[in-house]
């Protein structure tokens, strides 16, 4: 929609003098809304503590747990890595901690990704979302401000986590840590603009959660995060968008790394084509939250 | 100079399914005054109300605010009308001055002009020692006015608001009306209120009222309490019906019954006490002479009382938010 005209002053003495009736600033309202998410989130440290608490402690818990039954499959059976010694090279070159890890980066994404989008349930029921559906503004200003809002929660979260790597030996160059940041950036839209389209139409956060548990979840769980997929499972990893960014961040924690491939498991989707996955869906998922958020209905009131 | 009406609503009508929340109610409102929208629950006073603010699409007629279209103009009228919403709108996790430093960006206000604008707010809504609290540490009445702020913040030369009085002590709410008064005589803003209180109807220039979807009365308060005309007696007793045939069979007076209260409306009803005590003697438990009030005017119109007019069965089908 075109920028409104200036109002027609009514008393035209006193709205001259007082009225300051400028055009609408999409930038601004994205600023201001990502701005409110940032202030309140780290106004509420729970879910601080709680959206990056949890996959934490199940990175350390499986990593202890399943890391002496763990034993990666062959990339390429002639691989040869003469570079590694020992027979059974696969098992020793990456223990499942160091497997395990890019997963749990990617549901730490997800979870506050997920977290931060429940808050427009919140915004709905609390009252906070009307003034602003009221406001002179362009729905892709606020769907855009709410989800960078969202994202760059997630980023941090995600990028605490990422210093755990250390512990791991993984090789740190500045180009990795920018490449996986970004690319974090970009899973995390894409992850809030899912949120985001569920959330909407919602009226309990406990909704929310069961979507949570029986379609969030497990598609995390396919997505390689967890197991390398084998037989029928790869399949359905292959249709599972989720892949294509725990698969995506994987790669890219190997970038500048000699024998970088040695680490990753075999059928993994190229970096290229996660990029392009993952750009897509950002893409297409924002413009569907645009649109969905444009539909005035009676569902806007609750 | 002829001006546009500040706000005209023409044969709007609005369903929700099956039940007809506004049945082609039709007025406008003139620049500068202070409107009330009165009605009972479930009267569709909500329904116009989120018409008007532009929450919901109109289904059939039009709004215009200050002329424009809220259907085809819907920037501009969004732009040009400040919403004073019942349900709290407020971020009760940033501090007062966020909230509206907030609101200020969505009008596309910023930077020093923002501040000042804020400040002067804050100073006219005696807010200044708290602006710097989170608004889930403030009273309700605190956080009414912060509301109001809110609302008033891009300077709009109209303001609706949605039952404002709800939650707020007698002591607010003769703030709220001082300020109401007082931004309508110093910067001639139009003010549209909904309301479901009869005394706060009475504080309106004008009002119309709506029950059951149409609208039953439109005018000034004086206005329409005249068009009642004489006094109003009320009569208790335990055979109302008896008494309503009684009284039209010897008077030949239009009396009406509810519950176990019979009311009838005539000209100098002090005389007619005595009549009517001594024409059924032992059948009125007791009798009271008033003024008509707005009340007399609601019974007048629609046949039933204020209060008991809301059980619209189908009315829960109305999503509606309670409050806090």
């Amino acid at each position: 929609m075109s920028l409104a005209p200036p109002v027609k002053p009514i008393a035209p003495e006193i709205a001259s003098a007082t009225a300051p009736m400028v055009g609408e600033r999409p930038w601004l309202v994205v600023w201001t809304l990502c701005k409110r998410e940032l202030v309140r989130f780290f106004r509420q440290r729970n879910r601080v503590v709680g959206a990056i608490g949890q996959p934490i402690i199940f990175w350390l818990l499986f990593g202890a747990g399943l890391g002496p039954s763990f034993r990666m499959p062959q990339t390429v059976p002639a691989a040869g890595d003469n570079t590694v010694p020992g027979a059974d090279a696969a098992a020793s070159v990456i223990s499942y901690s160091e497997y395990f890890f890019p997963g749990t980066l990617s549901l730490i994404l997800l979870f506050t990704a997920i977290f931060t989008t429940i808050s427009i349930i919140e915004d709905r029921r609390e009252g906070f979302l009307q003034s602003v559906l009221v406001a002179p503004i362009s729905r892709w200003s606020m769907v855009l401000g709410k989800l960078l809002g969202g994202s760059l929660i997630a980023l941090v979260q995600g990028m605490i986590f990422f210093l755990l790597g250390l512990t791991l030996g993984l090789h740190y160059s500045p180009t990795m840590v920018l490449a996986v940041a970004g690319f974090s950036f970009l899973c995390s839209f894409t992850l809030t603009a899912l949120g985001f389209l569920i959330a909407w139409r919602m009226d309990s956060t406990q909704g929310f959660h069961a979507v949570m548990s029986v379609f969030l979840m497990p598609m995390w769980l396919l997505s390689g995060a967890f197991f390398p997929g084998e037989g029928w499972l790869r399949w359905v990893m292959m249709v599972n968008p989720m892949t294509y960014m725990t698969a995506g961040l994987r790669h890219l924690l190997y970038l500048n790394v000699e024998n970088g491939a040695a680490m990753l498991p075999p059928h993994l989707p190229s970096l290229p084509l996660c990029l392009i996955v993952t750009s897509l869906l950002a893409a297409g998922l924002f413009a569907l939250a645009v649109r969905m958020s444009a539909a005035r209905t009676t569902g806007d009131l609750l | 100079m002829t001006t546009p009406a500040a706000v005209e609503i023409a044969q709007v009508t609005h369903r929700y399914g099956t039940r007809t929340a506004l049945d082609g109610v039709e007025f406008t409102v003139a620049s500068g005054e202070i409107f009330a929208l009165l009605g009972p629950n479930g009267g569709g006073k909500t329904t116009l109300f989120r018409l008007l603010s532009t929450l919901i699409p109109l289904q059939a007629g039009a709004i215009r605010l200050l002329g424009f279209d809220v259907a085809r103009d819907t920037h501009a009228a969004r732009r040009s009308m400040g919403v004073v919403f019942q349900a709290p709108s407020l971020d009760k996790k940033l501090t007062v001055t966020e909230n509206l430093i907030h609101q200020g960006h969505l009008y596309g206000l910023s930077g020093h002009a923002l501040r000042e604008r804020v400040d002067e707010m804050l100073a006219r809504l005696r807010l200044s020692d708290r602006r710097d609290d989170r608004v889930e540490t403030l009273s309700g009445g605190l956080r009414r006015r912060v509301e109001l702020a809110k609302g008033m913040l891009h300077e709009p030369r109209v303001l609706v608001l949605d039952e404002p009085s709800t939650g707020l002590d007698p002591g607010a709410r003769s703030d709220l009306w001082e300020y109401l008064r007082l931004i309508r005589k110093e910067q001639g803003v139009t003010i549209l209120l909904t309301t479901h209180l009869l005394e706060e109807a009475e504080k309106a220039d004008r009002l119309a009222i709506l029950d059951r979807g149409k609208l039953v009365a439109l005018d000034t308060p004086d206005n329409l309490r005249a068009t009642v005309g004489g006094d109003t007696l009320s009569l208790e007793s335990d055979e109302p019906e008896a008494l309503v045939a009684g009284i039209r069979e010897r008077f030949g007076w239009e009396a009406r019954r509810f519950d176990d209260v019979v009311r009838l409306e005539q000209p100098e009803g002090h005389r007619l006490v005595a009549q009517l005590v001594e024409a059924f003697p032992g059948r009125i438990k007791a009798i009271t002479l008033g003024k008509p009030t707005l009340e007399d005017v609601f019974i007048a119109r629609t046949g039933h009382r204020f209060l008991s007019a809301e059980p619209a069965p189908v009315a829960t089908t109305k999503k509606r938010r309670h409050a806090g």
